[in-house]
């Protein structure tokens, strides 16, 4: 399986998305430059944490269009697996690719430490080879990380199943807990939590593999 | 030719800077203030040569495509000649 972890100026957890699935899983991976037109020839794409574009105008606002964005959304239009973490799913928001937004957190402060994290659905190509209702203890570390959305789409996500990791204590003033959800095609993941923060014994947490993990094997079977 | 755009949260959506200023200006003795909203705004220099008609309905468009997120925020547009 051949991962694509995309670099905007300002990404700051690229490497440490390509370390997870490069050196702790073993496949090969790329990076994609944000100017770059096409993806290549990737099996899944990494949106990955930091501050693209400085997080000027609004996290991920500019981003929205980059000249990678627009084959990220031809890509994910043909069902391809994209996968955004923390800045990449404030893109992905910021670009109508999931809905609701991001905005900063209730507390106000910038929150970074290990927190508990329930996986809420193992119905998705991130989360097949976990356990529904199982706790996983992933880092955040984010300013702007309080999920916002009107009644009618949150009702909508978790009647759709949709939502896929739920912070067990309230971390940031999210609405109804919410750490990562799925697109209606359930092939896009955003989330606000690092996977790729807990993915090697030395980090004190290898809970986030299982989200690299599952896309793997959701790979392997589309083969 | 210049436009002003204001970009402020839907009301319905939580404003912690802003109640984080209310309270201070609160405790500074300003008990009138009962509530403030946090915005932006931005002020855009427009080619002179520029149709006026086609300006508003182009900086209306970058307002709403760009500068404000209109999911959780409002926006207002304004002109000076």
């Amino acid at each position: 399986m051949k991962f694509g972890v995309v670099v905007f100026p300002g990404s700051n957890c690229d490497h440490d998305a390509w370390y997870a699935v490069a050196h702790n899983l073993g496949h090969p991976a790329e990076f994609i430059w944000h100017q770059a037109a096409s993806l290549g020839d990737v099996d899944a794409v990494i949106l990955p944490g930091g501050f693209s574009y400085g997080d000027y105008l609004r996290c991920g606002a500019i981003a929205k269009f980059s000249p990678v964005m627009a084959a990220v959304r031809r890509f994910a239009a043909e069902g391809g697996l994209v996968l955004g973490i923390c800045n990449g799913f404030q893109i992905l928001v910021e670009c109508g690719l999931l809905p609701g937004a991001l905005v900063r957190n209730r507390g106000l402060k910038f929150i970074c430490r290990q927190v508990r994290v329930r996986l809420e659905t193992t119905d998705s190509p991130f989360t097949n080879a976990g356990v529904r209702g199982e706790i996983l203890r992933i880092p955040v570390a984010h300013g702007e990380g309080c999920y916002v959305a009107d009644e009618r789409t949150l009702d909508e996500l978790e009647a759709e199943d949709r939502v896929a990791f739920r912070y067990v204590e309230d971390v940031n003033g999210s609405l109804r807990s919410i750490a990562g959800i799925l697109n209606r095609g359930r092939n896009i993941l955003g989330m606000m939590p690092h996977p790729e923060r807990a993915a090697d014994p030395l980090m004190g947490s290898t809970d986030g593999l299982v989200v690299f993990r599952s896309m793997v094997a959701a790979l392997a079977e589309k083969r | 030719m210049k436009a002003r755009v204001y970009v402020s949260l839907k009301e319905t959506v939580l404003d912690p800077q802003g109640q984080t200023i209310c309270s201070a200006l609160r405790d500074l003795g300003y008990r009138e203030i009962t509530d403030v909203r946090q915005g932006k705004y931005f002020e855009i220099a427009i080619a002179p040569e520029t149709d006026r008609l086609q300006a508003a309905q182009r900086i209306e468009e970058v307002a709403r495509e760009v500068l404000a997120n209109p999911v959780i925020e409002d926006f207002r547009v304004e002109f000076l000649d």
